[in-house]
């Protein structure tokens, strides 16, 4: 009876501890903001980059980045779990209105940061640059190319009947769907058969150990064993090579902006951390991963 | 039921005390009784579920859009397309069965090899040896196998075979095979283990020899127990996402060769998943595809039981 009392006693006195103790704890919680962060897989290498810098910057706000590609990130901006959606496309009429429908609020779009496509192939391939109609006949629906020989009077050491090896991204990348429009505009499709990797990271990996490849990859991902073809509108035309130059006055033919979206225009720590971003600060990093900063003053839409 | 001890106790006789103590055993078992089948009940009720929820959402599609011809004969899959949605699974299966083939072709020997040699040939010290590592073979997690299959497998195919590409129905029926003997192994091992040992004491006294023994008494007596192994390796086979994804090349052709790259219903649904906005047409076309994989799954399953029951039943 006696050790019973003490028991129940003791049970009491450390549930009133554990309480007080949670109830610390939230209270710490509340003073800090998280804000979610979600969407393009071309971003997130930034973002988590921005998200580490900008926490030693305000301690009180954390940022939780996670990638799996631009529709998954808008997906998750209508579903209003995320405060903000990073894409590399700009969102669909119908993704817009669902946002709307869902939340009541419009989505808005910031352009963070530029980023070139690069077509790559293989060191070993010893093409140097390609048209914009040449990569349509590689990659779109009906095109007749399927071999090197096809497009150019080559032969590709070490690739085996001389085939082109399309490698492409899994659809619901941005990357994907802008080298589409910009190859094929947007009435055509991409012609089956490419072997669609899940990431960028293994497109470029894919690539330097296959000769016969040709692949498109955002500029961040480039490696030293993959060339970065220059491309040119027509064959025989001057081509252009895919720098930060070239993305920033518009002459490298397949470079587009890179969003990040908010439900409404933002406000309080969501609002400042989007200006540090397009500060010189937050640019800074954009140009240290191998993307292309947006040229100061920061473009609005 | 503390306080209720705690006071009853003193006044209690010893006899009273046994008969609480016998009803306390009574309750105690009933209520393990009762959580013991909602265990078995919660497995029948998930699997139900699941079903139901996989059929719910495949339902609307079927309805609608779906043709059996078009999913089961075109091998058209544009689920995004630009110009014209196209569901055509045809490359999908083809796919899937290739590889869930080429790799029981790979694993059947190696993991029927491994089992026999593991239970009939090899010595005590080992046989420990082999079963730890084969163990941990199964604890590698797939996406390791994936890269596994584009860094190291893809390269050396491109070589040996001088093909184009190394992402293949053979890079990934490797894989795959490699992922599925731990499981032929180590029950092809039990099915061996399970034939009693008057069966190779008396093949032994008339005179035959080890091979003998093994290959006309004892895998004879377990064959059942054997082909249940494999079609459960297989089952690990069709039902594999993530290493397929990458060993495959993931692309939508149809296979004429080992070396051509596919595209498996698994791997479809996995990548796709995501970006299908839910409740719409692409989302249910891939529970569609969910549910056929289910069928062949269950189907899968279902001759595997069937098989070892009928191992248990002759032994």
């Amino acid at each position: 009876m006696h050790w019973d009392k003490t028991l129940r006693r003791s049970t009491v006195i450390f549930s009133i501890a554990m309480i007080c103790v949670f109830l610390a704890c939230t209270k710490k919680q509340g003073a800090r903001t998280i804000i979610q962060n979600k969407g393009s897989d071309t971003l997130v290498n930034v973002a988590q980059a921005w998200a580490e810098r900008y926490h030693q910057v305000n301690q009180k706000v954390s940022i939780a980045v996670t990638g799996g590609g631009s529709g998954i990130g808008i997906a998750a901006l209508i579903n209003g779990t995320v405060d903000i959606a990073n894409a590399s496309r700009s969102i669909k009429p119908e993704e817009a209105q669902k946002a709307k429908q869902n939340t009541g609020k419009d989505a808005v779009l910031h352009v963070v940061a530029l980023d070139a496509i690069a077509v790559i192939v293989s060191k070993d391939n010893p093409i140097k640059d390609i048209s914009i109609e040449e990569l349509q006949c590689i990659w779109g629906e009906g095109g007749a190319c399927s071999k090197w020989s096809d497009v150019r009077n080559i032969n590709v050491p070490g690739c085996a009947n001389n085939e082109i090896v399309r490698v492409s991204r899994q659809s619901n990348s941005g990357t994907y769907q802008y080298f589409r429009e910009a190859i094929l505009g947007e009435r055509r499709d991409f012609k089956l058969g490419s072997r669609d990797m899940h990431g960028s990271k293994d497109v470029v990996d894919l690539v330097e150990k296959t000769v016969c490849a040709i692949s498109y990859t955002g500029m961040g991902y480039l490696s030293p064993n993959v060339r970065a073809l220059c491309i040119s509108k027509k064959r025989g035309q001057p081509c252009v090579e895919p720098t930060p130059q070239t993305a920033l006055n518009r002459t490298y033919p397949i470079a587009r902006e890179l969003y990040m979206y908010t439900l409404g225009e933002p406000t309080g720590e969501i609002k400042a951390y989007l200006d540090w971003v397009r500060a010189p600060e937050g640019q800074k990093i954009v140009n240290e991963l191998g993307y292309v900063s947006i040229a100061p003053p920061p473009k609005a839409e | 039921m503390q306080a209720v001890d705690a006071k009853a106790l003193p006044a209690l006789q010893t006899v009273e005390l046994s008969s609480f103590h016998k009803r306390l055993r009574i309750w105690g078992e009933k209520i393990i009784e009762a959580l013991i089948l909602i265990c078995g009940l919660s497995a029948i009720i998930l699997v139900l579920g699941i079903f139901i929820f996989v059929f719910k959402e495949a339902w609307p599609f079927l309805l609608s859009r779906f043709s059996w011809r078009e999913f089961l004969t075109s091998p058209e899959w544009y689920p995004d397309s630009a110009t014209k949605v196209r569901y055509g699974a045809l490359a999908l299966f083809a796919g899937t069965a290739s590889i869930t083939i080429g790799s029981m072709v790979v694993a059947l020997p190696v993991g029927l090899g491994t089992a026999i040699y593991i239970s009939e040939f090899c010595s005590p010290r080992f046989k420990e040896i082999a079963k730890i590592v084969i163990e941990i073979l199964a604890a590698i997690p797939s996406v390791v196998w994936g890269f596994v299959a584009i860094m190291i497998l893809n390269p050396l195919i491109i070589k040996l075979f001088d093909v184009p590409i190394g992402l293949n129905i053979l890079n990934a029926s490797v894989i795959l095979a490699l992922m599925a003997i731990p499981v032929i192994v180590s029950i092809g091992e039990d099915a061996l283990r399970a034939v009693p040992d008057a069966y190779r004491e008396a093949a032994e006294a008339l005179g035959a020899t080890r091979l003998e023994t093994t290959f006309r008494v004892v895998v004879p007596a377990a064959k059942n127990g054997l082909f249940a192994a494999l079609l459960l390796g297989m089952g690990r086979a069709i039902g594999e996402t993530m290493a397929v994804l990458m060993a495959t090349g993931h692309s939508i052709h149809m296979p004429t060769s080992v070396f051509d790259s596919v595209r498996t219903l698994t791997a479809t649904i996995a990548a796709e998943l995501g970006e299908a906005p839910k409740g719409g047409e692409h989302y249910q076309a891939l529970f569609t595809i969910g549910l056929f994989l289910f069928a062949i799954s269950f189907i899968v399953n279902l001759t595997a039981d069937f098989m070892v029951r009928g191992f248990r039943r002759k032994i």
